[in-house]
């Protein structure tokens, strides 16, 4: 039995709802894979999500699970976690869920600092509802709410999240299986708000929109775009910021141990006051 | 006697708040709203000194989120709103009615629409407490009329909400949120703690959303090796997403037969001058039913036969209690503040060819007794 098997709810959720070429199966196995690598019992992870492709898949874990309203996962993830906090909370969610209807969310979760795994599936559209603009379509890009192009700039999530003070920062892409796995771990061990960005594919819907090829082609573009954040860094100053805009930086972008986490703060403060 | 027994002056939101600590509240989650905010304030100040969780979320919509999840992991869970609050957290109420998540929501009702008169008085989200959230779904609601009623009706209900697996409104005057009363703090022995029913089941069998004889599935909190699923999507009894017709019509036909089957149980309800049957009956609900007394004690000095019955449990509305009323008295009054919105739910229930009247005011003052009492003159004379 693969290592996936012992993690999913085979038997009682198969087939799966996602197209054929869709990259979320990939993202779902290296979280499988990044649980297990951990060691993590499967009751002691809640898996909580929002609305949309990408929050379909807390569905699919033999873990705890929770599939909330659009853009309100974080916020019913963080009651949870102040109430049970030895769980470990994950929340899976999209481009729109996150960055758009749930930005406040993302944007206080990540100022609070409070332990819970954020995965970001970037697939740059809205899937679900059929391939509308999402607050990360590029410019000049077709969807079926931009029809002549996106003319809205689109937000950076790692950006935003490092801006906030997540105080681990990641992005990867679906094509990086085994690196994606191994931040996925590091991810959840960071004892504080961690978020792993990664750039997906949405082959059917956006991909055709935009003639990128079938879903094989554009796993193959994923891994074209990208560059290291180590081979980033090396390079001189000017073709750093060229390089920001035109190709994937992956990697750990931010990681800080030294800002206090929300939970273990406020038990100090419960145990302090009780102990007046 | 006396002596033992502990007496405080509190305002309707501290009374709130320190029912809430007395009917086992172990989490808050909040946003700060004229007139609710005292609530939050004394819960901020009292939830960490007892290991309890208080979280002043980035927005309403936030705190009804954080307050599901806390339910969901065993908290009893309580968030505290005014109306555009409420109206702010009617998808997530709708979730946990839905989910049936067990969860207390307090709405201190102000002048609406809109930001309306945050400082004054009303009762005019009624009918949004019952119609908020979109679809068909269940929901349960209070209506204190004094400070010590919200006291014991806040321990009320995270009892009801424990019991039948629903979050419950509390449904709040401004007026009575504002207030100071003598309040008797109750001791804890005197106190009937409901918790919820959990499964007893391997975990492999557990259906978090099965159709039991009392239409109550048993919940189990996450991290306890139950590891079930929870959905807003239509879900079959495993709560696994469905489509199937069969599954999605039983699931809405078992939660509103949850609310037939148990609605005596939730039934609060008290009758001033019912017996015998009078000719005029007054219903009203919340700090009205005070006005509402005045009234009715000054009409019946003068001869007049009327009676009131002041409704506490206004969802599930006691149907059953007016339409047995209804069917003896001559003519219904219904004052309320707001332009008519529990007289909808009365006339519901009138088979007779009887006049139903309210009496209403809705510019953020108290109604005053004359108001109701001209009205009861009105239709004794119409009469004569």
């Amino acid at each position: 039995m693969a290592v996936v098997h012992k993690y999913l709810r085979l038997k009682k959720k198969f087939p799966h709802v996602w197209c054929a070429g869709c990259t979320n199966g990939i993202i779902l196995h290296a979280t499988i894979r990044a649980i297990d690598k951990l060691k993590i019992p499967k009751d002691d992870v809640l898996m909580v999500s929002g609305i949309g492709c990408s929050s379909r898949a807390p569905v699919y874990f033999d873990f705890n699970t929770l599939h909330t309203t659009h853009g309100r996962a974080i916020p019913f993830a963080t009651g949870a976690k102040l109430v049970k906090p030895h769980l470990k909370v994950i929340v899976i969610t999209g481009d729109g869920d996150a960055l758009a209807i749930g930005g406040n969310h993302f944007i206080h979760a990540c100022v609070r600092n409070i332990d819970l795994t954020v995965i970001v599936f970037n697939n740059f559209n809205y899937g679900m509802t059929g391939g509308q603009r999402s607050p990360t379509t590029p410019p000049g890009k077709r969807t079926t709410t931009s029809p002549f192009g996106s003319i809205d700039p689109p937000v950076n999530v790692c950006s935003l999240a490092m801006g906030a003070g997540a105080t681990f920062v990641a992005r990867t892409t679906a094509y990086h299986f085994r690196p994606m796995e191994s931040i996925i771990a590091r991810a959840i061990q960071h004892k504080g708000f961690s978020v792993v960005e990664v750039r997906c594919n949405c082959p059917i819907i956006y991909g055709r929109l935009n003639r990128l090829g079938d879903g094989a082609k554009m796993l193959l573009d994923l891994k074209e775009q990208s560059m290291t954040v180590e081979a980033w860094k090396k390079l001189p100053p000017e073709k750093q910021k060229k390089a920001e805009q035109e190709k994937i930086i992956i990697g750990v972008l931010k990681e800080d141990t030294k800002t206090p986490e929300y939970t273990e703060q406020y038990r100090a403060l419960c145990e302090q006051l009780q102990a007046l | 006697m006396e002596e033992d027994k502990e007496w405080r002056l509190l305002q309707g939101n501290e009374a709130c708040a320190e029912g809430a600590l007395l009917g086992g509240c172990n989490f808050f989650a909040g946003y700060p709203i004229t007139p609710s905010s005292e609530i939050a304030e004394y819960l901020s100040r009292e939830l960490p000194r007892r290991g309890g969780v208080f979280i002043q979320m980035e927005d309403e919509i936030a705190s009804m989120g954080a307050v599901i999840g806390a339910s969901l992991a065993g908290a009893k869970a309580m968030t505290a709103t005014s109306g555009p609050g409420f109206s702010l957290k009617q998808e997530n109420l709708g979730f946990a009615s839905f989910c049936e998540v067990p969860c207390v929501v307090v709405n201190v009702m102000r002048g609406g629409p809109s930001t309306g008169q945050p400082t004054l008085t009303s009762q005019a989200d009624v009918l949004q407490a019952r119609w908020g959230p979109h679809g068909d779904h269940p929901i349960i609601a209070l209506a204190p009329s004094s400070v010590e009623e919200t006291l014991f009706l806040t321990i009320e209900s995270f009892n009801l909400a424990e019991k039948y697996r629903e979050p419950v409104i509390l449904l709040l005057d401004e007026v009575i949120a504002h207030m100071r009363e003598k309040t008797y703090i109750p001791k804890p022995e005197e106190i009937h703690l409901v918790e919820r029913k959990k499964p007893t089941c391997p975990p492999d069998d557990y259906l978090p959303f099965e159709m039991t004889e009392d239409y109550i599935p048993p919940l189990a909190a996450y991290g306890e090796g139950y590891r079930f699923h929870v959905t807003g999507l239509t879900h079959d009894q495993r709560g696994f997403p469905t489509n199937r017709p069969d599954e999605a019509e039983q699931l809405l036909t078992r939660l509103k037969m949850k609310m037939e089957f148990h609605k005596k149980d939730m039934w609060k309800y008290e009758g001033l001058f019912l017996e015998p049957v009078p000719d005029i009956l007054v219903v009203t609900y919340g700090s009205t039913a005070r006005v509402a007394k005045r009234a009715v004690r000054i009409a019946r000095d003068e001869g007049i036969s009327v009676g009131l019955l002041r409704v506490i449990t206004v969802w599930p509305f006691p149907d059953e209690v007016v339409k047995q009323l209804a069917s003896e008295v001559k003519g219904i009054i219904v004052p309320e503040q707001n332009q008519g919105q529990i007289i909808c739910e009365v006339e519901r229930y009138v088979r007779r060819d009887i006049p139903v009247v309210g009496v209403h005011r809705f510019d953020g003052s108290m109604m005053e007794p004359s108001q109701i009492y001209n009205t009861i003159k009105e239709m004794k004379q119409k009469w004569q």
